[in-house]
């Protein structure tokens, strides 16, 4: 199995009202479900607004701190899933699905590097 | 040098910009009349169910040899449509891997190209005005992709198919335009697109033979090409379909091809590649080009437009117009269509006017045909048409 990164993508600024943000956080709490039923689901969340976002640079032996976020726009990433598929066709159908749930937010899919291929130390 | 760079930079945005343009127009006017038809395809042929029954090893193998060889020839490459069993279905997945719709419309049609057409990354990047390595880059992009993301090696879900099958006949539709009439350069066609674009026709046809739009895309291809003799003179020089020598055309495409567009109508769900191929199945059936039915060819159009709506065809019709009910008609007609950048729509205007006697207007309008076409060959044809305006020098 293959995990892809499902990133949703907002614009910045006062987050929606309830009536519209309460039935997407149904949406997403009941496809959160389908997907852990379906034993796609790896790990899920949302994130602060981008102004929460502090960036560390490391420069001549100090690091540096400066007010985040780290890339300039007015989108930025709100939040994510991490899911498991058999193929990118498999995740996009999941991709589409979370875009129908949260209605306007464009939502990109991305593959996560095979073990292999990451930095991570390797799992016993 | 830098500024030279710059131009091809600029040619190549142009062009691929074309191209995107036009994989995304396809795709929307050509929804077919009923989408549930495509969906319940009448006996949907077995190819795709023995792809579903086929092992995943097997699968994996053939995604491993098509992805960890970019540099050797095309898997397929040369051989015949007659090979047997599942050369022909891994043949099938390729082209849907190819046109996977997570790929860039630009990519599709040259990872097609270099994976089932087996040209060169040269070869295509020259067809699209690339620089060499822009080319090999993009291509490499989109194989990290495949490979990465793990597009899958298979024929989709017969669900996704009349979708993904639009994005299939829509990239062979623009090799083959592309072939038949280049978008710059010093000659007015690249055979060997246009031969490629027919090769993989054929093997879609045979592999998906109750899709009849798959039929039509092959009759329109063939019945076009089968004027290629004649499309040019002995200087090189662009003929026009009313001048053409007809006793040059290969006959044995038309009889195909037109044989193909029976065929497909025969289903009763016409769509605009079947529409397009019957419109050219009429002008083969003419002996000389004054007895060409224009009125049926009108007809067709007017079944065109209807159901794909676009100014391109708007035009075309114009000019079957001009044929049945004058050039005045078709002028009133043409005038209000948007296509200013298209230097088709100029050259149109040109000729119609050119027949109304409006010559100073004519020769304005091929001056800006002619500027709008980079290739040398249409260009020297539109000079050519206003140096023999009557009165201008």
């Amino acid at each position: 199995m293959q995990q892809y990164l499902l990133s949703i993508y907002q614009g910045d600024g006062e987050p929606p009202g309830p009536e519209i943000l309460d039935p997407i956080m149904e949406n997403l709490a009941a496809l959160n479900q389908e997907m852990k039923a379906a034993g796609a689901w790896v790990f899920a969340a949302g994130l602060h607004p981008a102004s929460t976002a502090t960036v560390l640079r490391h420069h001549d032996g100090e690091v540096l701190m400066t007010d985040g976020p780290y890339t300039e726009g007015k989108e930025h990433l709100g939040g994510f899933t991490v899911i498991q598929a058999p193929d990118l066709d498999a995740a996009l159908e999941w991709g589409g699905k979370l875009a129908r749930a949260i209605g306007l937010l464009p939502i990109e899919v991305r593959p996560l590097a095979d073990e292999a291929e990451s930095c991570d130390p390797p799992r016993a | 040098m830098i500024r030279v760079l710059g131009d091809i930079d600029a040619a190549e945005d142009a062009v691929q910009d074309a191209f995107a343009t036009a994989i995304r127009r396809w795709p929307v006017e050509g929804t077919p009349p009923s989408p549930a038809g495509w969906i319940i395809t009448t006996a949907r042929n077995r190819a795709i169910d023995q792809l579903r029954r086929e092992s995943t090893r097997a699968d994996r193998h053939a995604q491993a040899a098509l992805l960890h060889t970019p540099d050797e020839p095309a898997p397929y490459a040369g051989s015949g449509p007659d090979e047997e069993g599942p050369v022909r279905d891994e043949r099938l997945r390729l082209i849907f891997t190819c046109c996977h719709p997570a790929l860039a419309p630009a990519a599709r049609v040259a990872l097609t190209l270099r994976l089932l057409g087996g040209l060169s990354t040269a070869q295509i990047a020259h067809a699209f005005l690339v620089p060499e390595p822009t080319m090999a880059q993009r291509l490499v992009r989109a194989k990290g992709k495949i490979r990465a993301a793990r597009i899958p090696y298979r024929v989709p879900a017969e669900a996704d198919l009349p979708d993904r099958l639009q994005a299939v006949l829509a990239v062979l539709y623009l090799v083959f335009n592309e072939g038949h009439t280049a978008s710059s350069g010093d000659r007015l066609d690249r055979p060997d697109l246009a031969v490629e674009a027919i090769r993989l026709g054929r093997l879609l046809a045979e592999l998906m033979p109750d899709e009849p739009e798959v039929l039509g895309l092959l009759a329109l291809m063939l019945l076009v090409e089968s004027r290629r003799p004649s499309r040019t003179g002995p200087d090189g020089g662009l003929v026009r379909l009313a001048e053409q020598d007809r006793s040059r055309w290969d006959r044995r495409l038309v009889a195909e091809g037109q044989a193909l567009v029976r065929r497909c109508l025969r289903r009763d769900r016409p769509g605009p590649y079947q529409i397009q191929a019957a419109i050219n199945a009429v002008h083969s059936d003419a002996a000389t080009a004054a007895e060409t039915d224009w009125a049926q060819i009108l007809q067709l159009y007017d079944h065109l437009l209807a159901i794909a709506p676009s100014p391109v065809v708007a035009l075309n019709r114009a000019v079957a117009l001009a044929e049945v009910a004058g050039p005045a008609a078709a002028l009133a007609l043409v005038d209000d269509l948007d296509l200013g950048g298209y230097h088709v729509f100029h050259a149109v205007r040109a000729d119609l006017l050119r027949r109304l006697g409006r010559t100073a207007e004519a020769a304005l309008a091929y001056d800006a045909a002619a500027a709008l076409t980079r290739n040398a060959v249409e260009q020297d044809f539109l000079r050519r048409s206003r140096r023999a305006l009557p009165g201008t020098a």
